[in-house]
């Protein structure tokens, strides 16, 4: 065994990296699920805003118009959840479903031809003095400006469900959207926009993966992300910070398993006879979304699961 | 005299099949509380609808602070100055109260102002709240209170109240009243609906009372007596019983000693029910809405089992079953909510048949249903009970609810019974349909069953009953022949004064 391979410092900045598609899937969907929608297309709106992002980088040479053709690609997806479920009324979880799989075959058609072709990557931002400082630097300033975005987007977040009145109607919506109506305001309206929103986010996401994580085409690589993304919500209890420690514990344990890997800690506990194999460690964050789900729901009152109580009930207007 | 704060004039409102307000006329003064008295179904809910701006009049005029007055919706109702406090409430249980208040107010100060004025107001109204708490965590009569505050802050001119006493406490109702009272000498008028007549003697100045969509009376509530003004409610002319033909059988149902707790925290719980229900007969049971009438109901129907002897079929001791063994030996109720209770409304005619039917009607052999013995049974309560219907294969839900209720009364009576219990089998019917089912309920009574029959209407209780007693507040008054009961002694039963019954002697000997 070689311990020596794993870095924490390189873990700590690898594992910032993997978690920031995570991130953006999942902030943006915490908003959706505030304002009482269930949107099971994440997955479908991430790797649509990784072709749309890869795409449109290799065609202009810009990284950062990738970025945005990503968020418009998720954004006009989920527009199409948005009008299905919230004008034609029709069951969100099917509907969801129903996106990841189309999102899926649309982008394989859209990336065929740009399988193996190479990205323009983005520069890191270098920030002058502060990424010169020993440790810190490389802990804290050593990343690209989407991460800080990243972040800067769940504090955003944060602000505008605490602190704005746009917020807490949005938080309303999701509580009880007959209560909502009868006090005047746009239920579908609402809706609307947070689905808006909650695609342009995955589709951000998607676009980091394709345009700074791998950073090529893959069909299908998402690989599972956007479903990480949802547990993701769930075990934050819809809280934006919660959400961030989440994408760091499920962006970490894929660094901390290829880690592991790598320095044979396995065959080392395998030679002492347990039998341990690398998917027991992809397990681990779900497993802890379990028992998190458990703890909740044990706690009694729904007000204090802190799950909107509308989330993924149909709104007919009648109210 | 000056102009009255609201004033309606002969408004009326539709809706298919019944007249909810009929040519309404009346006004209320600055400064005055003002009684809206009914039974259920009387009309109050649509007339303050109306008056909040939730549904549009067909016909008639109101006049709000000397201005004509058409809110088209509660947004502009509230511009002009009129608040209401819902019975259930409009509230976010995961949200804190200054949300709450928040997103029910057009322009709200900041958050840190508006903590502070709740405060204020709500200590100045003796209603005292703290904006920091989860509406979710909160007694109901504390929410109600948030309601009351969130229409203070808004400077109202009228408040209507729906029923508000239903969900308190009565230190709870004192509290209130001192609210109610304040306001009125800050010059508020207040709307207040109830059907609690203690309440709007000691509270209101005058009453406006309602029956059948119209106006049947105005009166000063502190100069008439409950009883007086149960008169007026319930109207003086009651439909002598057809119970002529009236000659009791054996003892099929008897209930001793029930006691239920209550359901959930607006339940009502029965204590000690003992009655006893022979072939031939129809038993009404009369009584204001939420004084154990579900309760009842579910100890029936088995969907709640009760302690075991207490209730009996024919010697036998049903207590512990649940419905399905229930119905078996004869024992089936139709409750009142048709839709999701009484009936599946997604499902169709004939599985709906096959739900209440199966056991009594044979209608599964080895666990396999048998479809032409159940599309029989669905034609056969279609044809019999003239439900209006394309075919069997119709879904319930797309039923009038007057072809539904005669379907599901009729899915009970052609199971032939021992005894039917049925909760307001006409709420909501048009009266063409009402009479087919009480012919039909008094047809199967003939034949020699037991029916008991909770209603809401005393003129149904009245046309179809042999016999008549009243619930109130989780008991049940003593049994009386419907016949020669006089509108003074239901009254007084619905209040819970059962000594009139008790004085009427035994159970009716025939």
């Amino acid at each position: 065994m070689d311990l020596s391979v794993v870095d924490p410092v390189a873990l700590f900045v690898g594992l910032v990296a993997a978690a920031t598609p995570l991130l953006f899937a999942a902030i943006g969907e915490l908003v959706v699920e505030k304002s009482g929608v269930l949107n099971l297309g994440v997955e479908g709106m991430m790797i649509v805003g990784a072709i749309c992002g890869f795409a449109t980088a290799v065609k202009t040479g810009s990284p950062a118009l990738g970025f945005v053709a990503g968020a418009a690609g998720g954004c006009v997806l989920s527009l199409i959840f948005g009008v299905m479920t919230q004008y034609l009324l029709s069951n969100q979880v099917a509907t969801g479903l129903a996106l990841t799989l189309f999102g899926l075959g649309i982008s394989a058609l859209i990336g065929q031809p740009f399988t193996g072709v190479k990205s323009p990557t983005m520069a890191r931002l270098e920030i002058p003095v502060l990424s010169e400082i020993p440790l810190l630097g490389r802990l804290f300033f050593s990343y690209d400006i989407v991460i800080y975005l990243g972040i800067a987007l769940v504090a955003a977040v944060w602000w505008f469900l605490k602190f704005t009145r746009r917020g807490l109607v949005l938080r309303a919506v999701g509580e009880n959207h007959d209560a909502a109506h009868s006090l005047g305001y746009s239920v579908v309206a609402i809706r609307l926009a947070a689905i808006a929103f909650g695609g342009a986010c995955a589709g951000l996401g998607g676009a980091y993966l394709s345009l700074a994580r791998v950073p090529q085409w893959t069909e299908g690589m998402t690989a599972g992300a956007g479903w990480i993304a949802l547990a993701i919500v769930v075990f934050s209890a819809w809280r934006p910070w919660r959400v961030l420690l989440g994408a760091w514990l499920f962006g970490g344990v894929t660094i901390l398993q290829l880690n592991l890997q790598a320095s044979g800690f396995l065959s080392w506990l395998q030679s002492l006879g347990i039998p341990a194999q690398a998917q027991y460690l992809s397990m681990t964050p779900y497993l802890i979304t379990i028992a998190v789900l458990v703890v909740i729901s044990a706690d009694g009152s729904k007000a204090r699961s802190n799950a909107p109580a509308s989330l993924g009930r149909t709104f007919t207007g009648s109210g | 005299m000056t102009e009255p704060l609201l004033d309606l004039d002969g408004v009326s409102k539709s809706y298919p099949g019944v007249k909810a307000n009929d040519d309404v006329r009346f006004s209320v003064d600055r400064g005055e509380i003002h009684a809206l008295l009914g039974e259920n179904g009387a009309g109050k809910s649509t007339l303050v609808k109306m008056i909040y701006g939730l549904v549009r009049p067909d016909t008639g005029a109101m006049r709000f602070a000397g201005a004509a007055y058409e809110p088209a919706g509660p947004v502009a109702a509230r511009a002009s100055g009129v608040a209401m406090v819902f019975q259930h409430f409009s509230l976010f249980e995961a949200l804190t109260v200054a949300e709450n208040i928040e997103l029910g107010m057009e322009n709200p100060p900041p958050r840190g102002e508006l903590a502070a004025r709740i405060v204020k107001v709500s200590k100045e109204y003796g209603l005292p709240l703290e904006p920091d708490r989860l509406v979710g965590d909160l007694s109901v009569g504390i929410r109600q209170r948030v309601e009351i505050v969130r229409c203070l802050l808004q400077d109202p001119r009228l408040l209507i109240m729906d029923e508000p006493t239903s969900v308190l406490t009565p230190q709870e109702v004192e509290i209130l009243f001192g609210t109610l009272r304040k306001l009125k000498s800050e010059g508020v008028a207040i709307l207040y609906i109830s059907h609690k007549l203690d309440e709007i003697r000691q509270l209101c100045d005058r009453a406006t009372i309602l029956r059948h969509g119209k106006v049947v009376g105005t009166c000063i509530p502190a100069e008439e007596t409950a009883r007086s003004m149960a008169g007026m409610m319930i109207g003086q002319e009651l439909a002598h019983p057809v119970a002529g033909s009236f000659s009791p059988g054996e003892k099929l149902l008897s209930i001793e000693g029930l006691s239920l707790p209550a359901l959930g925290q607006f339940g009502v719980p029965l204590s000690d029910i003992s009655v006893s229900l022979r072939a031939g007969e129809v038993l009404g049971i009369a009584g204001v809405a939420g004084n154990g009438q579900d309760e009842f109901m579910l100890a029936l129907s088995g969907e709640r089992t009760c302690a075991a002897n207490s209730i009996r079929l024919k010697d036998r001791d049903v207590s512990r079953m649940g419905p399905t063994a229930r119905r078996r030996v004869g024992l089936q109720a139709a409750p009142e909510e048709r839709l999701g209770h009484a009936a599946a409304p997604a499902m169709t005619l004939s599985e709906n048949a096959f739900l209440t039917g199966r056991v009594r009607k044979g209608l599964a052999s080895n666990g396999f249903s048998k479809p032409s013995a159940i599309e029989a049974f669905a034609k056969d309560i279609i044809k019999g009970f003239d439900v209006r219907t394309p075919g069997t294969a119709t879904l319930a839900g797309a039923l009038s609810g007057g072809n539904l209720q005669k379907f599901v009364v009729g899915r009970e009576v052609l199971q032939e019974p021992v005894v039917l219990a049925v909760n307001q089998p006409t709420w909501g019917v048009d009266a063409h349909a009402a009479s087919q089912i009480r012919r039909a309920l008094r047809d199967l009574a003939e034949r020699g069953a037991g029916v008991l029959v909770i209603s809401q209407d005393l003129d149904e209780l009245m046309e179809i009953s042999d016999t008549f007693a009243v619930l109130a507040n989780g008991r049940l008054s003593p049994v009386r022949p419907a016949a020669g009961m006089s509108i003074e002694a239901i009254g007084r039963m619905m209040g819970g004064d059962f000594s009139v019954a008790e004085s009427g002697g035994e159970h009716a000997a025939p």
